[in-house]
């Protein structure tokens, strides 16, 4: 598997640029580097700017690759695209990483948003720990932005298997107080003194560690996989629903 | 008696006199002043004041706080003379308040170019001083002499070309006549270099390269042409011993940093320590910590000299815990090497050879795929003070422990003015994170580790949750004051590692902690966040 994806992602890489091959590794910090800088304004999947998809060469202002490298660097002057101090190579693995991206899509299941939007309230249970634009619960991450920040695929793989992948600022804990009492929560904040909770009745929790008897990280999500409950089409559909939430709406 | 009053009475009449190099050569007899960097040449970052104790710490107050008008990293050490306190501002207005009270006597506010774009924030370190003058360099990598009374420019002097990556962000050390500085940004493909000025004109008077050119020693250690964009800079402030007539710098990484295909070799003098003459910049010895460096591992750290019993006699030594992960102790005299333990997870190397040379573990170098390496990018420490205590003979460093990082290697052309790394190191530490911490210990901590210098072993340690950017300050009261990026300072009791009064500062400490005292009043003096804050006991 391992193998086969890495061909398929330097043949992608491949594309951008006759004089470089892309590791999976060098992909990957392409990602990094388009996360961290042009996701804000172009969005996880490239397409967020109306009339540009840059996964799949939608393009305004370059015809191939090294042009679009080139304006990664120096911008568009006169539009929002400002330039960045990034290696004409740190450049080229964001093209490369766009592309892998555009190769990758297309294989998944459509999935309609409205019904993913029922599914999430309903049977998939979703909103018993989540919550969007003000509804459901606070134990989970609020996802009312979740379509800005994560692909299609990475949801989908939270989803079916959330253990893979915790973030930090997603890390459960639980604690035993010196009276007995057993809290667990979202680890919100830890210094050498205190530890920062959202337990499990939404409240916010500060402890200090001197009165606890036990803390301990909790290793497994407590989010339960929707593998076996939920169908192909309904995965999708709940996907589909997440990717079309880009935050809460400004009027 | 007698020769304590001596003293005293000389200082009465000194007052408003000017810091003279004396003064400067003899800081620890007057411990009410902070008059260099690190307190004084040997860079102990100890005090002999003690009025604040183990019995009393307890009843340290706010006094005062100063918020600096900027939201960078505030990491300068203050300079303190006969009660004015001397900083600056991020990125470079330099400053002078009242140390008593933080009143604000003035502020010189200067704008540094556009094309100053130093690696690691917009930051300086502080300031030096000789006569009524201060002396202060810019992240556009100029240095400036400042009136010390008018707050106006004396002369302003381009060190280095910041649009081709140099800056300056270490506090400056006056030696003699001389204001010496080195210059910064390693990560950028420039040449470092440390050069020494004249204290009255600005005009340089000697240049040592550290990157030596055809020609020079160490050059062979370079091989193709990386020795043009090697890096090597300097960052923070070195020391100085009088006997010698040497002053010691750190030198950092080779560069591209992650990727030494570009320049085959031992690549001297990156990641060294070198001992240079006062006068005329001519090298006197060399030790390099981490040869063909690949790991970022910068020798920037400050040089702490002490004199001891060593193995039946006394002698002249350098205590250096290097971001390496390893604790070194050498001759100062001679550069000799006389013992390395790791004071934090090492996998890099597993030892040294009988001329101190570290051995290498086979394997592990930067890679395509990545490579597991302890300590991690940022050091087992990095540049944060450390400190020694005469009084108890252990050396406190600033530690992160279990720390590592995956290191990615890359291709990668120089381009003038440019990041050149040659790859990244992915670390589970977010450097840029915000103030809050949910990490593992498995991702990293902070600590204060006590260390026995005569075998390197640990005597005690103070862990954090988070990690820390935080230098330490000792008392002769055997108090041990540091912070971390949780933005506590607290005070240790410094035999045993005891913590003894901590408060919450707000906001990450960032500094190295001082000591001065006004009309008979110690005070103790930390950053956290973007301010400055100032603490005595309780009256």
């Amino acid at each position: 598997m391992r193998v086969s994806q890495a061909i398929m992602l330097v043949a992608a890489a491949g594309l951008a640029s006759a004089q470089h091959t892309f590791t999976p590794n060098d992909i990957e910090d392409g990602g990094q580097l388009f996360k961290g800088t042009c996701v804000g304004c172009h969005g996880p999947d490239g397409n967020l700017v109306p009339g540009i998809d840059l996964a799949h060469g939608k393009l305004r202002h370059a015809s191939n690759d090294d042009q679009m490298a080139a304006i990664i660097r120096a911008g568009i002057p006169g539009t929002a695209m400002p330039p960045n101090n990034f290696t004409e190579f740190q450049a080229e693995t964001i093209v490369a990483y766009l592309h892998s991206i555009g190769n990758a899509a297309g294989a998944a299941t459509t999935g309609d948003v409205a019904r993913g939007k029922t599914i999430f309230e309903s049977k998939g249970g979703c909103a018993n720990c989540h919550r969007i634009r003000g509804q459901g619960s606070r134990r989970g991450p609020d996802l009312s932005d979740i379509g800005a920040y994560r692909r299609a695929p990475e949801l989908e793989k939270s989803i079916l298997d959330p253990d893979a992948e915790i973030l930090p600022q997603n890390r459960s804990v639980r604690l035993v107080t010196k009276d007995g009492a057993t809290v667990t929560g979202r680890l919100l904040n830890e210094d050498t003194f205190n530890v920062m909770v959202l337990d499990a009745s939404e409240r916010l929790k500060a402890y200090a560690k001197s009165d606890l008897k036990e803390f301990a990280f909790v290793d497994k999500s407590p989010m339960p996989s929707s593998k076996g409950k939920l169908s192909a089409q309904e995965v999708a559909d709940v996907v589909a629903y997440l990717s079309s939430l880009k935050g809460v709406e400004v009027k | 008696m007698k020769r304590l009053a001596f003293p005293m009475l000389a200082l009465a009449g000194v007052l408003s006199a000017q810091v003279t190099f004396d003064r400067i050569l003899n800081a620890p007899k007057e411990p009410q002043n902070w008059l260099t960097y690190s307190g004084a040449f040997g860079s102990q970052r100890h005090t002999s004041l003690s009025q604040i104790a183990p019995a009393n710490v307890k009843n340290l107050e706010l006094q005062w706080i100063y918020q600096a008008r900027s939201l960078e990293k505030f990491e300068a050490t203050p300079l303190v003379v006969d009660g004015v306190m001397y900083t600056v501002q991020p990125p470079n207005d330099a400053m002078a308040m009242d140390a008593a009270t933080g009143r604000i006597f003035w502020i010189y506010n200067y704008s540094p170019s556009p094309e100053a774009r130093p690696c690691c924030g917009r930051v300086n370190r502080g300031l030096a001083i000789l006569g009524d003058t201060l002396f202060m360099g810019t992240i556009d990598a100029h240095l400036i002499a400042i009136d010390a009374k008018t707050g106006r420019p004396i002369w302003n002097r381009e060190v280095a070309k910041a649009g081709s990556g140099y800056a300056l962000t270490h506090a400056p050390l006056v030696v003699k006549d001389k204001v010496i500085v080195g210059t910064a940004g390693g990560e950028f493909g420039i040449r470092g270099f440390i050069a020494a000025y004249d204290v009255k004109t600005g005009k340089e008077v000697w240049r040592f390269h550290n990157i030596p050119e055809p020609g020079e020693p160490g050059h062979e250690t370079w091989k193709n042409d990386g020795w043009m964009h090697g890096g090597g800079s300097v960052w923070v402030t070195g020391s100085y011993d009088a006997e010698s007539n040497l002053t010691y710098w750190g030198i950092g990484n080779p560069g591209p940093d992650w990727n030494g295909d570009p320049r085959p070799g031992d690549n001297l003098y990156t990641d060294s320590v070198v001992a240079l003459d006062a006068d005329t910049g001519k090298l006197k010895w060399h030790y390099q910590f981490s040869p063909h460096d690949e790991f970022d591992y910068d020798s920037v750290q400050i040089p702490v000299l002490a004199d001891m019993q060593w193995k039946g006699r006394p002698r002249k030594v350098m205590l250096w815990a290097n971001r390496n992960g390893v604790f070194y102790v050498l001759d100062r005299a001679t550069g000799e090497f006389l013992q390395g333990k790791p004071f934090v997870e090492v996998n890099w190397m597993n030892g040294f050879d009988e001329k101190g040379r570290p051995m290498r573990v086979a394997g592990k170098v930067p890679s395509r795929d990545g490579t597991l390496i302890f300590p991690g990018n940022q050091g087992g420490t990095n540049w944060y003070s450390p400190s020694y205590s005469p009084r108890t003979g252990l050396f406190y460093i600033p530690t992160w422990g279990d720390y590592s990082s995956i290191y990615v290697k890359n291709d990668q052309e120089y381009e003038e003015g440019k990041n050149y790394g040659g790859g990244r190191p992915r670390s589970p530490v977010n450097l840029a994170r915000p103030p809050l911490n949910t990490r593992k210990d498995g991702e990293g901590f902070g600590a204060i580790r006590a260390m026995d210098p005569q075998t390197g072993e640990r005597k005690w340690e103070f862990k954090m949750a988070d990690v820390t950017d935080a230098g330490i300050l000792t008392t002769d009261s055997d108090l041990l004051f540091s912070g971390g990026r949780e933005g506590f300072f607290y005070a240790l009791d410094a035999r045993s590692g005891n913590l003894l009064w901590r408060v919450a500062l707000g906001g990450p400490v960032q500094s190295g902690p001082i000591s001065y005292s006004v009309n008979g009043r110690q005070y103790i003096s930390v950053n956290g966040g973007s301010s400055l804050f100032v603490f005595a006991l309780r009256q």
